[in-house]
C-alpha cells in the first residue's frame, strides 16, 4: 500500500462523511420543522379555547352554532384503546415470541416468520377494510348491540396490528441474550420451560419492554384503520360505545374544516405529538439501558 | 376520502392554472361560497377554461353565507350558495338554481320499513323514535349512521330536515360508500348520501311515499334536496367572463358535467 493509495482512501472517506452528515442533518432538519410548524399551528387554538377547556372538555362540537372543543374524549378514547391493544396484543406477541425464538423447530419458524412480516406489511386500510366487513357485524351479534362499531372493536384491530412488530422486537432481544446463560441454567438442572421464563426472558426484559413501547408507539398514531370501526362519535370512551381518537379526530373533520374548527384539529396533532415524543423519549431510555446489558 | 382528494386537487389544479394564464385572461370569473357545490363549480369551472383559452376561474370555498355576503357586496362575481334565499336576501339579490342536490335515505334491505315522513326522520335522527317498531319495523334500536363535521351532504340533510347540531351519530363515517356499506352490514342501521352514491346493497326509502330520483328531485316532490344557487346583484350586469360562466352552466354542453358531478341539473 502506498502513500498515495492512503491519501485516496482518506479523501474518499471524507467526502462519505460528508455526505451521510448532510443527510442527517436533513433529517433532523424534517423534524425540526414539523415540530416548528405544529407547535405554531396548534397553539393558537389552545389559546384561544383555553388549555383547561381544551384538554378537560368533554364536549366537541366543532361546527355547531356555539362550538365546543373539548377533546378529553378523545384523549381518553387514545390511552383506552392503546392499553386495551397492549393487553390483548402483549402477551399474544410475547408468547409468540418465546415459542419462535426458542422452542419452535427451524421449519416451523421459517414458515412463520415471513407470515408475521406480512402481517407488518398490510396496509392499515386494508385492517380497517376488514375490520368494517368482519369485525364490526361479528361483534354486533356477538354481543347483541345495536352496533358494532365501537373501542372494543378498534382495541382487536390495533392489537393485531402490533403483534409483529412486538414479536419480532421480542425475538431479537430474546436472541440477544448470551448463550452462555441458556446452557449454565440447564446444566444447574433446570428444564427448558424454566430456562426460558427464568433465565432468558429477565434477562431480555428491557428489550421487551422496548418492544411494548414499540407497539404503544404504533397503536397510538394509527388512524385509518380505527376510522372505520371504531365510529367516530365524540362519546366520551366506554367498551361497547361509538368512539373517536385523536389520531382519527383530526383525520376525519381536516377536509373541510376552516377557521378555529381546523386551528383545533392542529392542537389535537400537537397534542398527539407530544404523546409520541413521551413515548419514543421512553423508548430511547429502555433501549439505552438494554444495550449495555446486551452487549 | 377519496372524493375529496379529488377535489383538493382539483382546486390545486385551478389554482394553478389560473395563475399561469392569468395574463392571457380574456375572461376571468371569481366564484365564492358553498363548500357542498365544490365538486360542482369545480368541474364546471374546469370545462369553461377548457372551453374559454385562457379564462381565468377562481371559486373560493367559504360557505353559502359568506358566498351571499360576498355576491352581496360585490366582492366576487358569483355567489354559491347550497340553499335558497330567504325573502330578505332576496331584496338585493337574484337566486338562480343551477342544480339540485338530492339527498337519498338509506335502510338495510332487511329493515321492513320502506316510507318515512320528513318529520320521522327528524324524529329518528334527533333520537325521539329510538326503536324500529314504533314505525312499523322491527323491535330493534335504531343506530343512526351520518357523515363528518363539515361535510355537505351531511349539512345538507340537517338542514333539510331541520335537524341541526341535534343528530345522535353513533357512527360518524368520512365518505358516502362507508356509509352505505356500513348500513348494507346492520339490519337497523340507517343512513343518508347524495343520490348519485346510491347503490343496490342498500334500501332507498321513500319519503311521503315519494322515491328518490332524477325526476322527482326536478319536479320537487322529492323532499330531501336542496338547491345550488347562483348568487347574483340584482339589476346589476354581470362582468362579461361571468356571464359567458353563467350562460356556460346553463347550456345543454354543462349539463353531463353537472350530473358527473352527482347532482341533477334544474331542466
Amino acid at each position: 500500500m502506498n502513500l498515495s493509495d492512503k491519501s485516496n482512501k482518506d479523501s474518499v472517506e471524507t467526502i462519505a462523511s460528508t455526505i451521510f452528515l448532510i443527510l442527517g442533518v436533513i433529517n433532523i432538519g424534517f423534524v425540526l420543522l414539523i415540530c416548528v410548524y405544529l407547535i405554531i399551528a396548534g397553539l393558537p387554538a389552545i389559546v384561544k379555547i383555553g388549555p383547561i377547556d381544551f384538554l378537560f372538555g368533554t364536549k366537541w362540537a366543532s361546527t355547531a352554532a356555539d362550538p365546543k372543543f373539548g377533546i378529553l374524549p378523545f384523549i381518553l378514547t387514545s390511552i383506552y384503546g392503546t392499553a386495551g391493544a397492549i393487553i390483548i396484543g402483549l402477551p399474544l406477541g410475547f408468547f409468540s415470541a418465546v415459542y419462535l425464538a426458542k422452542i419452535a423447530s427451524k421449519k416451523v419458524r421459517y414458515v412463520v416468520e415471513p407470515l408475521i412480516d406480512l402481517l407488518a406489511g398490510i396496509p392499515s386500510v386494508v385492517y380497517g377494510f376488514i375490520g368494517m366487513l368482519v369485525l364490526v357485524p361479528s361483534i354486533r351479534t356477538l354481543f347483541g348491540l345495536p352496533d358494532g362499531a365501537s373501542l372494543f372493536a378498534a382495541i382487536i384491530v390495533l392489537a393485531v396490528m402490533i403483534l409483529p412488530s412486538i414479536i419480532k422486537v421480542s425475538i431479537t432481544a430474546l436472541e440477544a441474550v448470551p448463550q452462555e446463560y441458556e446452557l449454565g441454567s440447564l446444566a444447574l438442572g433446570a428444564n427448558e420451560i424454566e430456562t426460558y421464563y427464568r433465565v432468558i426472558v429477565p434477562a431480555a426484559k428491557s428489550g421487551i419492554a422496548a418492544a411494548v413501547v414499540l407497539g404503544v408507539g404504533r397503536a397510538i398514531g394509527e388512524a385509518m384503520a380505527v376510522m372505520m370501526v371504531a365510529g367516530n362519535a365524540a362519546n366520551m370512551p366506554s367498551l361497547f360505545e361509538s368512539v373517536r381518537f385523536l389520531t382519527t379526530a383530526v383525520a376525519s373533520e381536516m377536509s373541510y374544516s376552516s377557521g378555529l374548527q381546523r386551528e383545533a384539529l392542529f392542537s389535537i396533532a400537537l397534542v398527539l405529538f407530544v404523546f409520541i415524543m413521551m413515548i419514543n423519549a421512553t423508548l430511547n431510555v429502555l433501549l439505552k439501558r438494554g444495550g449495555v446489558k446486551r452487549k | 376520502m377519496k372524493k375529496e382528494i379529488l377535489g383538493l386537487m382539483t382546486a390545486a389544479c385551478l389554482s394553478a392554472a389560473v395563475s399561469t394564464c392569468a395574463f392571457a385572461a380574456d375572461y376571468s370569473v371569481s366564484t365564492d361560497g358553498s363548500t357542498s357545490m365544490e365538486k360542482t363549480i369545480g368541474s364546471l369551472g374546469e370545462a369553461f377554461m377548457e372551453k374559454f383559452d385562457g379564462a381565468a376561474f377562481t371559486y373560493n370555498p367559504t360557505g353559502s353565507g359568506s358566498g351571499i355576503a360576498a355576491a352581496k357586496e360585490g366582492r366576487c362575481d358569483i355567489g354559491l350558495s347550497s340553499r335558497a334565499l330567504t325573502d330578505e336576501e332576496k331584496q338585493d339579490l337574484d337566486g338562480t338554481t343551477i342544480a339540485l342536490d338530492g339527498i337519498v335515505i338509506v335502510v338495510n334491505p332487511q329493515n321492513p320499513v320502506s316510507d318515512l315522513s320528513v318529520q320521522q326522520i327528524a324524529d329518528l335522527y334527533t333520537g325521539k323514535i329510538s326503536n324500529w317498531k314504533d314505525i312499523g319495523g322491527a323491535d330493534a334500536p335504531v343506530v343512526l349512521i351520518g357523515r363528518e363535521a363539515g361535510s355537505g351532504t351531511r349539512d345538507g340533510f340537517e338542514t333539510v330536515t331541520g335537524t341541526k347540531d341535534q343528530c345522535k351519530y353513533r357512527q360518524e363515517l368520512t365518505a358516502t360508500g362507508d356509509v352505505i356499506t356500513t348500513v348494507s352490514q346492520n339490519p337497523n342501521a340507517i343512513g343518508y348520501a347524495s343520490l348519485a352514491a346510491l347503490s343496490d346493497k342498500v334500501k332507498a326509502v321513500t319519503v311521503d311515499g315519494v322515491t328518490a330520483s332524477e325526476e322527482t328531485v326536478q319536479d320537487g316532490s322529492y323532499k330531501v334536496q336542496r338547491p345550488f344557487v347562483f348568487v347574483t346583484r340584482k339589476g346589476e350586469k354581470l362582468s362579461e367572463g361571468a356571464q359567458a360562466f353563467f350562460d356556460f352552466s346553463f347550456s345543454d354542453e354543462a349539463k353531463p358535467i353537472i350530473i358527473q358531478s352527482g347532482v341533477v341539473p334544474l331542466n
